[in-house]
């Protein structure tokens, strides 16, 4: 038997969940920001080829 | 099979199933505002610069922090905020968010932001914002608020610390501007909260929360106003003939505190029967006008700032 209605409820807590998922997507990109800039002052090409801010001579 | 929407006991709404939206007002938006607005002044006006990805994690984090201690607020204030009219819809009063959830949600955004913000920034910055977190939710919230009629004065410092933590963000140091900013907010808020009372008067009265309206009188309400307006105008004029200000920011605050002050000497020479009579339009006006009146500050600071990089700004 498939569901077919939706209540009010599974609307609230569908909106919570895609809450939920957006926050821990964020915190990731802000996580992986911070660590990019924070190793390479702000040069993410250098980032994205591996090279740290101490190989860059920073 | 079943399905939960087939089972009778949940034909009702139920109150306690919380939206996203629900969890997000327990951090006050629009408190946030200010608070994400002060912090950024105070890290853009500081002499130092700041990567723009570190700078919006900064401002992102204090924001946090700023919700954080409102959840904590929310929860410690549940039985108050229900007797009075303007907070018996937030969240935990209207049932649809535990305190218990609120508790949890405070404390764990409160050690996720500090420590955030002092790892993209500094230790002083994210020292900063947990001992704001401590003195609103701890100081203010817990001790002062239901104690003292002092309780805005001395709590509207919790308030006044943003544009100080975005400053230290940026600097790794508290310097004169950035208190200069800090007595800025921290002196506007008595006016501002006290007008507020004024007019929704039987709130405070109903939960027994000490405002100076309740313990005081009405009358000696109005000459606290007149008096920190006087104040706050002295020290924001005063404020444009330091680094943080310039011709501009003295222009707007001229301007402003001149209207600032007409508001306060009319909400002074005002007696109750009149206030009741067009329903307390003035200090209304007065209540708004002050809203105006700290973002055109901070927005003036801001702009002296942005002109200081193209040379143009400040008294130099």
């Amino acid at each position: 038997m498939s569901i077919t209605k939706t209540h009010e409820l599974h609307k609230r807590r569908f909106s919570r969940n895609v809450g939920v998922g957006l926050l821990l997507a964020a915190f990731i990109a802000i996580v992986f920001g911070m660590t990019v800039v924070k190793i390479t002052s702000g040069d993410v090409g250098a980032a994205l080829q591996g090279k740290s801010r101490v190989e860059n001579g920073d | 099979m079943t399905d939960l929407s087939t089972n009778s006991s949940f034909s009702d709404t139920r109150p306690q199933d919380a939206g996203f939206a629900d969890y997000f007002a327990l951090l006050k938006p629009r408190v946030m505002t200010l608070v994400v607005f002060t912090a950024l002044v105070g890290l853009l006006a500081a002499p130092v610069p700041v990567h723009p990805f570190i700078g919006f994690c900064a401002i992102l984090f204090i924001a946090v922090g700023g919700g954080a201690s409102g959840a904590l607020n929310m929860w410690w204030d549940a039985d108050i905020d229900q007797v009075m009219k303007r907070t018996s819809k937030r969240p935990i009063p209207s049932g649809r968010v535990d305190s218990g959830e609120a508790l949890a949600i405070g404390l764990v955004l409160s050690a996720f932001s500090c420590v955030f913000l002092a790892l993209a920034t500094n230790l002083l910055a994210g020292g900063l914002l947990a001992f704001t977190i401590f003195f609103y939710v701890v100081v203010y919230t817990m001790w002062l608020k239901r104690s003292t009629p002092q309780n805005i004065v001395i709590g509207g410092a919790a308030g006044a610390f943003p544009p100080m933590i975005g400053w230290a963000a940026a600097t790794g140091q508290i310097g004169i501007e950035s208190v200069l900013m800090f007595c800025l907010t921290f002196m506007w808020t008595p006016p501002h909260f006290w007008a507020l009372a004024l007019f929704m008067r039987s709130d405070y009265d109903d939960a027994g929360v000490p405002m100076l309206t309740v313990t005081h009188g009405r009358r000696s309400t109005r000459v606290h106003i007149l008096v920190y307006t006087v104040l706050l105008a002295a020290l924001a004029v005063g404020t444009g003939f330091t680094a943080i200000g310039g011709p501009v920011y003295l222009a707007v605050a001229v301007v402003l505190n001149a209207l600032f002050l007409k508001g306060a000497w009319n909400i002074y020479h005002r007696d109750e029967t009149a206030s009741e009579l067009d329903n307390f339009a003035t200090e209304r006006r007065f209540f708004k006008l002050s809203l105006l009146y700290l973002f055109a500050h901070f927005g003036a600071i801001l702009l002296e700032a942005g002109l200081a990089r193209f040379g143009m700004g400040g008294w130099t």
